[in-house]
């Protein structure tokens, strides 16, 4: 037998507590030994991981590929590559492609395109509705049977609360997963950034936190009443996190996820109307980004990218008519690692919130032990980012940071970087 | 990178060489626009005579929203700067068909305008064009969605300063629609900066923005209580969709609560003026009466307007050669 020896690895793996120097064997994809060297077998080669942390892969619950119909702004091969350097091995897919991925022909095509890229493995989330419409529902077991891990509304308003219970009662039927976005659009009307100091004086219409909070409640309530299984994508707000606290505490089976954006920076950031920080949701107060990173702390909270690049036409415009979304995988890990270099994120919360906790939401496995298919990145922390440039208006930094994935395994195979 | 608009308006050497908001511009600088402006009026306020300072200039006016009277003041104070002026009204129709600003831009690059006059429905817009055209074109904001507007509002100022001697120690109240008003917010950072003493805002809470007390502005609900010892009230425009959106239930409500009448005038200071950057709903906001009574200085800041204008245009102009001139490459 032949093994891959990664030799001095820093091993973090929250679901065990494992926080240690180590090595790691690996054969066939799967995990062989940890610590000690298997008694039989020769070693094949061995990747000196000294000074580098070695974690579960990251999963990703909301990315935009924009593949099939939107390629001036992303492709599948370009950032699966991405997600892996960012030390993703797994990415779930928003439907808000063109056609709507609403049917098992569109799922079809991103798998394929996927295992083509080679790099993070897409896990396909299909529409909630038919053609994000939110009004019919979409053919949710055929989409499950084509590969959809979950359905998902990607920020698309669900036509009213009946429309809402109803499709909450059909997948709890069939036990399918749901990733649903809370906003009240009547409430978020034309808004463009958060309501506050700001976009007073930018004069930018705001979005109250009440068009997240009034959603979420109703989320929250109707999860209850039928059962499904409900994931909350992307809150943004202090409030919404106490709810989501409260909703685990009565025993209600829901969890929740915020994007990277929203734990790094506030509204204050579109300050000279930057466009790079037009997102959604918006980005909010400091009070509103202290309490998501408390819960996520807390091991509360799972952060997802919510990668969603754009070309430079879309966001070179005034702020309100720019595109939302934000680039992120490539400088997703300078990010997260200033957050932790400043004590602002515990550094095992944060992996657990990137690793444990959304396989757990997916039903994946993620424990590093002896017979488990290898799913791991070593993240180098003084290494240089991937290229983040002045040129991409959606990446929120101008210049490439420490940060990067050196090797990522995706289902025990590494990633060849291009 | 976007740069802070106070920034991005001033050449190196302080001078101004775009005006896009009244935020963050020094008290000196303010000055000088009153001063230069008070210089085009003669001792009994009206205008002098056309001077030659933007001889061989040429002005574009940019209109990508409809504004036949804020355009027709810029096109005076153009001409009697001795400019070319160009009217280009673009509306939506350019943009409906696709075209971004971006091309917008690039097109009108190729007129080698030395000057463009911006009304635009995007908060920012003005600021945006600033950045991303040629650096040796002069941007003037005439108002960008609901930002600034901040000709408007230094004529305004300019008012305040002729009739009521002085900015310095005033109590100002603005009335009205304030959530959706440029000229509000530009009026506010004015004020605040010539020394006003207090500037209260006034309308219902569906009409006031959030947090606009972090601007500098004292927030009123009870308009009587608003007009205690004003010297200057300044009443708003209020739009009719303002019905359709839930903000308000009916002008006569509206006109019981802030409409300005002769009585509620005599709540504030017995010398107080009455202003409003028209054109005005006689009876929704305020009362004929009020409007052309001795207080109203209304008619007056028409004349102001483009005197300010003036100012502006040529101290724009003026810091722009001095950009272009200087060692320091624009940023």
């Amino acid at each position: 037998m032949k093994y891959l020896h990664i030799r001095n690895a820093h091993l973090i793996d929250p679901a065990q507590e494992l926080d240690e120097t180590s090595d790691l064997y690996i054969t066939d994809g799967r995990i062989a030994a940890i610590g000690h060297k298997p008694s039989e077998g020769t070693i094949d080669r061995t990747i000196d991981a000294q000074g580098q942390w070695l974690v579960p892969g990251f999963v990703d619950l909301s990315c935009y590929l924009n593949e099939p119909g939107y390629s001036q702004k992303g492709s599948i091969a370009r950032d699966t590559h991405a997600a892996a350097k960012a030390g993703f091995t797994h990415i779930c897919a928003q439907p808000r492609t063109r056609p709507v991925a609403d049917s098992s022909a569109v799922i079809q095509q991103i798998v394929e395109r996927s295992a083509q890229a080679n790099a993070a493995r897409v896990l396909p989330l299909g529409a909630l509705t038919k053609g994000l419409q939110g009004e019919q529902l979409s053919n949710m077991v055929s989409l499950r049977n084509a590969g959809c891990i979950a359905l998902s509304n990607a920020r698309a308003p669900i036509k009213d609360s009946y429309v809402l219970r109803r499709l909450m009662e059909y997948a709890a039927t069939y036990d399918i997963r749901l990733f649903i976005t809370p906003l009240d659009t009547a409430l978020a009307a034309d808004g463009v950034m958060h309501e506050g100091p700001t976009s007073t004086r930018l004069g930018l219409a705001g979005i109250p936190e009440t068009a997240e909070t009034v959603a979420l409640a109703q989320i929250l309530l109707l999860a209850e009443q039928t059962g499904a299984r409900v994931h909350i994508s992307q809150i943004s707000s202090a409030r919404s996190a106490d709810m989501v606290s409260d909703a685990k505490a009565r025993g209600l089976k829901v969890s929740a996820d915020v994007s990277l954006a929203n734990l790094c920076f506030t509204a204050r950031q579109v300050n000279g109307y930057n466009s790079r920080f037009h997102v959604e949701p918006p980005l909010r107060g400091e009070a509103d980004r202290q309490a998501l990173l408390a819960a996520v702390n807390r091991g509360e909270l799972i952060i997802c990218s919510n990668h969603r690049p754009h070309e430079i036409a879309a966001k070179k415009a005034p702020f309100a008519a720019s595109e939302p979304g934000m680039s992120l995988y490539n400088c997703f890990l300078p990010l997260l690692l200033k957050l932790i270099k400043d004590d602002e994120l515990d550094r095992n919360a944060a992996i657990k919130a990137l690793s444990t906790l959304p396989a757990q939401t997916l039903g994946l496995d993620r424990v590093f032990r002896e017979g488990a298919i290898f799913n791991a990145t070593l993240i180098n922390q003084t290494g240089a980012s991937q290229s983040c440039s002045e040129e991409d208006l959606s990446s929120p930094l101008s210049e490439p940071l420490p940060g990067t994935a050196s090797e990522t395994f995706v289902d025990g195979q590494l990633v060849k970087w291009h | 990178m976007m740069s802070d608009p106070s920034q991005l308006q001033l050449a190196p050497n302080g001078e101004l060489r775009h005006f896009l908001t009244t935020e963050g511009l020094s008290k000196e600088l303010l000055e000088s626009i009153l001063t230069k402006a008070s210089g085009f009026l003669d001792s009994k306020g009206d205008l002098i005579a056309k001077v030659p300072l933007l001889r061989g200039k040429s002005v574009v006016n940019l209109f990508f929203e409809n504004s036949t009277r804020t355009r027709s003041t810029f096109e005076l104070a153009a001409t009697r700067l001795s400019a070319d002026i160009l009217n280009l009204d673009i509306q939506r129709s350019a943009t409906s068909k696709g075209e971004t600003l971006m091309d917008t831009l690039w097109n009108l690059e190729a007129m080698h305008a030395d000057m463009f006059v911006v009304r635009h429905a995007d908060s920012g817009a003005a600021h945006f064009i600033a950045e991303h055209v040629t650096p040796n074109v002069a941007i003037i904001n005439a108002g960008d969605g609901r930002h600034a507007h901040p000709t408007q509002a230094m004529l305004d100022m300019l008012t305040i300063q002729r009739h009521k001697q002085g900015i310095e120690g005033k109590v100002v109240a603005i009335v009205g629609d304030i959530l959706h008003s440029r000229v509000a917010r530009s009026q506010i950072h004015a004020l605040k900066t010539l020394g006003a003493a207090e500037v209260r805002v006034v309308g219902p809470a569906t009409l006031l923005p959030k947090d606009i007390e972090d601007l500098g502005a004292k927030a009123y609900y009870d308009f009587s209580l608003a007009l205690r010892d004003c010297d200057v009230v300044i009443m708003l425009r209020l739009q009719k969709e303002r019905m359709q959106n839930a903000l308000l239930p009916s002008e006569s409500e509206f006109f019981r609560l802030y409409g300005l009448t002769s009585e509620k005038l005599a709540l504030a200071k017995p010398d107080a003026i009455v202003m409003h950057p028209g054109p005005i709903n006689r009876g929704v906001e305020i009362e004929s009466a009020v409007a052309d009574g001795p207080q109203s200085v209304i008619l007056k800041q028409v004349g102001y307007g483009i005197a300010v204008r003036m100012a502006v245009m040529a101290m724009a102009m003026s810091g722009q050669r001095t950009n272009q001139a200087g060692p320091e490459a624009p940023q």
